[in-house]
Parts: C-alpha cells; structure tokens; sequence
C-alpha cells in the first residue's frame, strides 16, 4: 500500500460499484430507475399526497361525478384529472390503485421468486429423479400460456386479492425455478462448491450460501421483468373483472370502470389509470434492459 | 421413436386426466349453484326437483365419474344458462375465435417481416431505431390497454371503425365468416391488429437479429460477388435463411394468440370462446366454465405435441437426445 503519497485516493473497484456505474451508464435507464422509484414513494404515501380518500364514501360528492380535468370540486381543490361516475378524484384513485398493482405485482413476483429458487437449486443440487420430475413440472406449466393459468385457477377460486397473488405466484414460479437451475448445474461443478462438499459442510447451507448468492444475477434480471409482466397480467385480470374486488380497485379496475363512458367521449375515467400502467410497466422494463446487459457475463468484457 | 411417441402419448393422456380432477374440483368447490339457478320463491319440492334434473345431489365423487363418463360421450353438460349442450355453444363461438387469431397471426407475419428486415439492413437508422423502440412499446403495453385506445382514436374520434362485434358474416361450408364481406372486414381490422401487435413485435425482432447474423455470412458475399441485384441477395437468400426460426415461433405462438384472444374478444365484444368463457364466469355456469377448460386443456396437449413431433422430425438432434 504506497499510495499513501497520493493526496486523493482513488476509491478501490468493488464488483458493487462497478455494477452501479455500468447501470448508470444508460441515462434512459436511469431515468426509468428514478421514475420508479418516484411512482413506488407516491403509491407508499398516497394517504398523504392525495386531496381525498377515494373510498371514504363521506369525502365524495356524487354532484362532482364525470367532471373533465381541470374541474373545481365543491370542497375547493381541483379535479387535476377529473372524476369518476362516483365524483371520485381520479388522481387520487390512480395513487391508491396503484398501491394495490404495486402491491400485487411486487408481492406475487416475490413470493413466487422464493419458492422458485429453492425448488431450482433443489433440482440442480439432488439431480437425478427429483430434478427430472421438477422440471417436468416446469415445462408443463410453461406450456400453457400464463393468461389461461391464471384464468383456470380465478375461474375456480373467485375474485379476490389474495386469489390473484396466488394465481400470479402460480403462473411465474416456474420462470424462476428454470432461471436458477440453469445457472445452479453451471456453479455447481466449479471448485468452491467441491470444497465446501470436502469441509462436509451441511447440505442447506451450501446451497443457500455457497450456491445461491452465485446464482444471483440471472434472478434479479428475471425478477425484474416478472415483476412488470405480474402487473400488466393482474391489470387484465382486473380489467376482465376476474382480479381483485370492486372494494379494492387496482388501475386494471379502474380502467374498466371507465370503459363504458369512453364510448361517450368521456376519455379521462380510462385513459390516465392507464397512462399510469403503462409508465409503471414501461419504467420497470427498462430497468429490467438495462440490468440484463450489466449482469449478463456473455456481454461482459 | 415409437417407444416414445407412445410414451410422449401417455404423458399428454395424464395431463389430461390430471387437469380434468383438477377443474372439476375446482370449479365445483366454488359458489352453490342452487342458489342462483333456482329463484327464491321456489317452493322445497321445486328445488329439490331441479337439483336433482341437475345432478347436484350426487357426492362429488360420483358427479366427478359421471361427468369423465359423459364427457367420453361428447357430452359436457348442458349450460345452466342458455339450457343447450356446452360443448355445442363452445363449438359455435369456436370460429370466431380461430378467425380473429389466425388473421392476427397472418398481420404479425404481414406487419413483422418486412419491418424486421428494415431495421436489419439498416440498424443505424432513425427509422429502424423508431421501429425497435416501437417493438418494445408492443412487449410492454397490456393488451386491453391497447385496445380500449384503438377504440378511442379509430372509432370513437375518427369514426373510421366499428368498435365491436362482427358485423355482417357470410356462410362458408356450413360456418358464419367475418372476412367473406366488406363490413366484416371492417370489424375485424381492430380486433385483429390488437391481438397482433405482441406478435408483430416478436417477428420483427427475431427477424432483425436474423437479418443481422446472415448478413456478414460467406454465402450472401458469395451471392453478391456473383453480381446478383441486392434485391435478389435480400429477399431470396437471406429471407429464406431466417424463415426458419420466423415461422417456427409463429407456429408456436398461435397456442398462445387463441388464449390472449379472450381479452381482446372482451374489449371489442368479439362473439368467440374467450368472450363466453368471461360471461360464463361472471354468472357462474359451470358446465360451460368446465368445458371450456377441458376444451383448452386438450387444445394446448395436442399443439405441444404436435410441435414435440415437428422438432424430432426436423432436428435430428432432439432425437438422439430422446434416445439417451
């Protein structure tokens, strides 16, 4: 260490940093970073930023109902993007379903991401029948298309919030299951793995910190997307009036809501839930890009 | 390869019995049907005479053997709401739904190919760049979402469009077609570019990273230093390369184009499959819910096997692993 005669010290390279600084080498993806974290802050503090609570049926004024943007409202602040047929704000509506598309779409990737990796490092690490069996499993459930699954198993349960996370946990699991073992059967020849089997260290614990950690980068990249695709999936469900309740709207519902005045030119009860699906979607997306070209090992130099 | 042909065919019969218990248990878990069926005021005797007519006193068990015994026949059940077969209604709706992803498929490949080929020959490009960020537009926006703006701008404010059903139809061995007439053409137009616009964007990438991977091949230099006109290079030797994989992903998509075809069937009140599937499950009638699952269960078996047997037939190497 005889950099001491420096005044300024270069800061070391951790894998960390370099990540940090290879993602934010994309200005559009950074962008989009902001964006979402923008959108999940106000989605968090919705009771804090919004003029009303869209669902205390006290604070709406059915006289205030299918209002254009840009309307007073008779309590004195301004419909910024008009209202329902209910005289409910719309903004205010957006950021409470969109706590609920977060919510769902965040929750289900999550918890489908657990019980997928430990399936996949289970298949890779025990092999042999358990493995071909796994993923048997996984091929069959890839072969339906996700919208069908999801439609089976609400067709069967009802609507419901917590259907739908269950639907959705059904229909991505095998995403992650696949993703993991795939990169699992690499890691798991490489020399580490050899010498944590030769410290006879237990099974469990080389496959969740030997191996696991190992396995990472494909997963966030894979999670990402997911979490995007769960969101879009939730908000058709909605939309077709399978997904969550009437009394917890997410923007899916809300844009059905709106579906039958748009015919009547009265655009905004559908059109802004929607714009704000689609900032979330595309937002998440193209974090999701961006993360697969940094954490890829075929593009790195 | 007839070992596994046999064996592949005993795998897709149990996924088939296996998805079977799996509906009908679920379907019938949820929801009494007595209660919505049967009108309040039904006297006991009355209600116990249509539970009865209905099968609905059975143990599940015996519903469950009856029902796979009926449906051997051909028979699943008879809608509690329109009181015809299920089967038949599905069959019905059937066409409409195959004509909407058909065409859909054919715009994907119409739209695609020559957008793909674009952006390959010219990746630079502010055209082709506005054609792949479109592309990634086409991944990420839902569907419904889509459609709902096509409706607002082409038939709500332009009033180009209809915005639902199929307009007039004209009878073609037996079945009712959109396309034979002018107004059926019409209606089809939105339906059809919605269901397509994810394909279109599949087609479009794979065929511009085809177009990318063929271009600095010996044979297209060969083909050029023979002096043949760049057309000639383009459209015979390079397309026909990368038709392959093209055509393969569509193929496999039409599975999945049928299946998305429920959302769009709702949004433009399209009168096919998906679209009595949503209004079936809303009211709760469970003999047309079952069949239809049953109907697409066995539907998305025989397209997975059918593409099992194409790759073998067409990729030597997938057999040999097959042996091993």
């Amino acid at each position: 260490m005889s950099t001491t005669a420096l005044p300024v010290v270069a800061r070391e390279e951790t894998p960390f940093r370099r990540f940090v600084a290879e993602f934010a080498a994309s200005r559009v993806a950074l962008a989009a970073l902001v964006l979402f974290v923008l959108i999940g802050l106000a989605a968090i503090f919705a009771p804090f930023i919004v003029p009303q609570n869209p669902y205390d049926l006290a604070q709406l004024d059915i006289m205030d109902g299918r209002l254009p943007p840009g309307s007073a409202s008779a309590a004195g602040y301004t419909y910024i993007l008009g209202t329902d047929d209910q005289g409910r704000d719309m903004f205010s509506g957006i950021l409470y379903g969109l706590r609920i598309s977060l919510g769902v779409g965040v929750g289900s990737a999550l918890i489908a991401c657990v019980f997928g990796t430990a399936l996949g490092l289970f298949a890779a690490y025990a092999g042999g029948r358990t493995d071909a069996a796994i993923m048997r499993l996984v091929d069959l459930q890839l072969s339906f298309p996700s919208i069908l699954v999801a439609l089976m198993i609400l067709a069967m349960l009802g609507k419901g919030v917590m259907n739908v996370v269950l639907a959705l946990v059904i229909v991505e699991w095998a995403y992650y299951t696949r993703t993991v073992r795939a990169s699992a059967l690499v890691e798991r020849r490489r020399e580490y793995i050899e010498a944590a089997e030769c410290l006879a260290l237990p099974k469990h614990r080389i496959m969740f910190r030997h191996l696991l950690p190992n396995c990472l980068p494909p997963l966030i990249v894979i999670g990402t997307q997911q979490v995007a695709r769960a969101i879009a999936l939730e908000a058709t469900l909605s939309f077709l009036g399978l997904g969550v309740p009437i009394t917890e709207p997410s923007l899916g519902l809300l844009i059905a809501n709106g579906y039958q005045y748009m015919l009547s030119g009265k655009y905004w009860i559908s059109f802004y839930p929607g714009i704000a699906l689609l900032v979330t979607i595309v937002a998440i997306n193209l974090v999701g890009d961006q993360l697969r070209d940094v954490l890829n090992p075929r593009l790195q130099r | 390869m007839t070992t596994w042909l046999i064996r592949r065919l005993i795998q897709a019969l149990f996924v088939v019995l296996a998805m079977s218990v799996i509906v009908f248990i679920g379907v019938h878990v949820i929801g009494n049907p007595v209660d919505i069926l049967i009108s309040p005021e039904a006297d006991q005797a009355e209600r116990a005479r249509i539970i009865a007519a209905l099968g609905l006193d059975q143990p599940l068990w015996k519903q469950y053997l009856l029902f796979v015994n009926d449906a051997l026949h051909g028979n699943l059940g008879r809608s509690f709401v329109f009181n015809e077969p299920a089967l038949l209604l599905i069959a019905q709706r059937m066409p409409a739904t195959m004509e909407l992803a058909v065409t859909a498929v054919l715009m994907s490949i119409l739209f695609g190919i020559p957008l793909g080929l674009y952006a390959g020959l010219y990746p630079e490009g502010a055209v082709a760049r506005t054609i792949m960020a479109g592309s990634i537009l086409g991944f990420s926006l839902p569907t419904f979402w889509v459609g709902l703006m096509l409706i607002m701008v082409f038939a709500v404010q332009l009033g180009w469009l209809p915005s639902t059903g199929r307009g007039t139809t004209a009878e073609l061995f037996g079945i009712q077609w959109s396309f034979l007439t002018l107004d059926g053409l019409r209606h089809l137009v939105l339906p059809a570019l919605n269901l397509s616009l994810f394909n279109i964007s599949l087609v479009l990438r794979l065929t511009r990273a085809g177009v990318r991977e063929t271009l600095p091949m010996d044979f297209v230099k060969f083909a050029r230093a023979k002096g043949l006109t760049p057309a000639r290079v383009i459209f015979v030797h390079v397309l026909k390369n990368i038709m392959i994989p093209v055509v393969t992903v569509v193929g496999l998509e039409l599975g999945s184009t049928i299946a998305f075809a429920v959302v769009t069937e709702s949004v433009f009140a399209w009168p096919g499959m998906g679209k009595l599937i949503i209004d079936s499950i809303n009211v709760l009638d469970r003999p047309v819910i079952v069949a239809y699952l049953m109907m697409i269960v066995l539907l998305f078996v025989t397209i997975n096997l059918v593409v099992d047997l194409l790759y073998t037939v067409l990729d030597p190497r997938v057999r040999l692993e097959a042996k091993g």
